[in-house]
């Protein structure tokens, strides 16, 4: 049943480069990605055997990202699928310099699209240290073209920056698998397997200074993929250059792959009672991400760029919360779901805004509620929602944070987590409102009616990110409970 | 048994000063792909003695991706982008040679820091590996073209490698052979975004990729 989460996507990945017909070929899209749902949320019913020996195998974790990574490329493809009918193959003009380019071919988009969410997957069910490596490599090359879906030179520098610095990045994580394998090395020369479940058995029986270089190495390693400061520079690049579709899924189902190969390298520090090096680390690289998203969000004038230093902002919050521990982690979980959804969400709407205006900068739109009310609407109320506005999800996982700091008697911490929050909210929300409000210009008002596809996917986001700020299911509530245990 | 392995690491440090310092592109290709057999000769010699599957496949397929497969993409790549077949630093060589010296240094005494648990074949092992990677990061900082970039990341990756090979008997083959298959296909998308960059831009220096920055 696991090898199948992933088989699906790949194979369906594979065949959607050679099936010529859009249509057919947008149907797999959906199909597949349908299917993987519904088998992802089969998990939660019958727990599944593991596989390949106890290399892939579900965990409270690991399913949780899983299901997340699996719903929204749902509802994502739905919206792909609106986005390529209208502006598929058509030659475009540049929206800041005015030339002509075109779009990569959409055979090879749904393609990529479909091999980077079986490469998410893996992510999410390896058990096995090196396997999960190879797995976010995997990820990276997958969602590269992706990004240079226009072809144009702009997100080829994009492209190829994602490329340099992500490749470098998981470098230096594999040096860092490399030196966990020394550090499960015993001094007798017998060795612990290297799956998180023998290394969490065995963690202290584990070589201390050892394990702690590998444990650097890979926070730094797949924090360049998570973008964590200062290794982000690649993201607000990647991010803004990409599709809205792929931004989506680069923001929303990437980052926490990226975040689960911290994650199980945190795990083993807690069982190995190394956790108060790993949480320093954590809540350092955790509150400098938070601040250095703060100053380039302020007087930020790009709308697609202000969404992904926000990214940067919330890795830096789901850090601190995985390094404060306890009830934090429990609201470290919940906010991966929340920031997800209401990123994705964001980035979709953005993508609407950009084929009216045509511009990226904030100045350029107005009027957003009156030439667009869907996109406006959903603008305004995902902005206000990844703020951490009440009521929607992200207030209650960002508040948890926060209780739990003060509760844990970390004031000042708590301080700097309030403090950076208010800028990035007073920073967001001016913009945001002018690009609601205002009179536009006329040749915008005269824009022609698009897809409902393209509201209905981040509207029905929307409403997922406010129910699950008001009422959180007692299922997930306790599924949260257990993975954040993992993390103590 | 450990004097070919120190013979080899030697190679390995001896051919990271090669690369600081060669100013034609071929020849910096050719110094990686030395290193990739350098990495498939010291995996056969890394072997405890027994004869099995991984220990036959692992220096075979190492050797052949490493020393030419990738060579031989990078070759194509630079052949299609007609580009200038010069290095173009953006430090002059002298510079590249002494940050060398300096990391050699840092290599040795970090390697002298690191106490491996078990018995190792080689002293040298670590500081050649970490001395190799290293040149990888100068290479990648300091150079402009988008090829030598690549060929840092090889570089980097391969005294991860070396690395690795000492640590390789306890990864399972599989495993390794994803590892190999990662930066096969990464150097693989990387020749084609090359490409692309010289058709886009009429050449491959990476110092004209500055369309996206935060403006004020």
């Amino acid at each position: 049943m696991i090898e199948l989460l992933i088989l699906i996507p790949a194979c369906a990945g594979i065949l959607a480069f050679f099936v010529a017909s859009d249509r057919a070929r947008r149907g797999l899209l959906i199909s597949a990605a349908l299917a993987q749902t519904v088998l992802s949320l089969g998990t939660w019913i019958v727990w599944p055997a593991p596989a390949l020996g106890g290399w892939l195998a579900e965990d409270a974790l690991g399913r949780l990202i899983e299901t997340l990574t699996s719903v929204l490329f749902l509802a994502v493809s739905f919206y792909a699928v609106a986005y390529l009918r209208e502006e598929g193959s058509q030659a475009h003009s540049d929206i800041e310099e005015g030339f002509i380019f075109s779009n990569a071919r959409e055979a090879s988009f749904a393609g990529c699209l479909l091999l980077f969410l079986a490469a998410m997957t893996l992510v999410t069910v390896s058990q096995q240290i090196a396997l999960l490596w190879v797995a976010v490599e995997a990820t990276t090359l997958a969602s590269a073209p992706l990004i240079y879906f226009h072809r144009q030179h702009r997100s080829l520098e994009a492209t190829w920056k994602y490329l340099i610095i992500c490749s470098v990045g998981i470098a230096l994580a594999l040096l860092g698998v490399f030196f966990l394998a020394v550090a499960a090395t015993n001094p007798d020369g017998s060795t612990i397997p290297l799956t998180v479940q023998a290394l969490r058995l065995n963690a202290h029986h584990l070589n201390v200074p050892w394990y702690k270089a590998a444990f650097v190495l890979l926070l730094v390693g797949y924090g360049t993929k998570m973008g964590l400061a200062p290794f982000h520079t690649w993201l607000p690049d990647a991010h803004s250059e990409a599709p809205s579709v792929a931004s989506a899924l680069l923001s929303g189902a990437l980052l926490n792959c990226a975040f689960l190969g911290i994650l199980r390298a945190q795990e083993i520090c807690v069982a190995g009672g190394l956790a108060d090096f790993s949480d320093r680390l954590l809540l350092g690289f955790g509150l400098l991400s938070m601040a250095v998203a703060a100053v380039f969000i302020s007087g930020q004038t790009d709308y697609k760029r202000m969404l992904a230093y926000s990214s940067v902002e919330h890795m830096g919050i789901l850090a601190v919360g995985v390094g404060l521990g306890g009830a934090a982690a429990f609201g470290a979980m919940l906010h991966v779901i929340n920031h997800s959804l209401t990123k994705a969400m964001l980035f979709l709407v953005a993508g609407n805004l950009l084929a009216v205006y045509r511009t990226k900068n904030t100045d350029g739109v107005a009027g957003a509620l009156s030439v667009l009310p869907a996109s406006g609407v959903l603008w305004l109320v995902g902005l206000f929602a990844i703020t951490g506005s009440p009521p929607f999800g992200p207030f209650l996982s960002e508040f948890t944070i926060l209780k739990a700091a003060l509760d844990q008697g970390q004031t000042l911490i708590a301080i700097a987590y309030l403090a950076i929050l208010a800028v990035i909210l007073a920073a967001m929300a001016a913009p945001a409102l002018a690009m609601a409000q205002g009179t536009p210009t006329e040749h915008v008002a005269m824009a022609r009616p698009r897809s409902m596809a393209l509201s209905v996917v981040p509207a029905m986001l929307g409403i997922t990110v406010l129910v699950m700020g008001i009422y959180l299911p007692p299922g997930l509530s306790r599924a949260l409970r257990e993975a954040a245990r993992l993390l103590r | 048994m450990s004097q070919p392995i120190n013979s080899l690491l030697v190679l390995l440090v001896l051919s990271g000063f090669v690369l600081l310092s060669s100013s034609r592109l071929a020849a910096c290709i050719r110094v990686v792909a030395f290193q990739g057999v350098l990495l498939g000769l010291l995996a056969i010699f890394m072997q405890d003695g027994q004869l099995n599957i991984s220990g036959v496949l692992l220096p075979i397929t190492t050797t052949v991706v490493k020393g030419f497969l990738l060579p031989s993409l990078l070759f194509r790549a630079m052949r299609e982008a007609e580009t200038v077949r010069e290095v173009e630093p953006l430090i002059s060589y002298n510079l590249s040679i002494i940050s060398g010296a300096v990391v050699l240094a840092l290599a040795l005494w970090l390697g002298d820091r690191l106490q491996l648990p078990s018995q190792l074949p080689s002293s040298l092992l670590v500081p050649a590996a970490l001395f190799t990677s290293l040149v990888g990061m100068i290479v990648i900082v300091s150079r402009r073209k988008a090829l030598t970039q690549v060929l840092g990341y090889l570089a980097l990756e391969n005294g991860v490698y070396a690395f690795g090979t000492a640590v390789a008997l306890r990864l399972p083959v599989l495993v390794e052979l994803g590892i190999l298959l990662d930066v096969f296909v990464g150097v693989f998308v990387m020749g084609i975004a090359i490409f692309h960059i010289s058709r886009e831009f009429d050449h491959i220096d990476t110092d004209k990729l500055v369309a996206l920055t935060d403006r004020p």
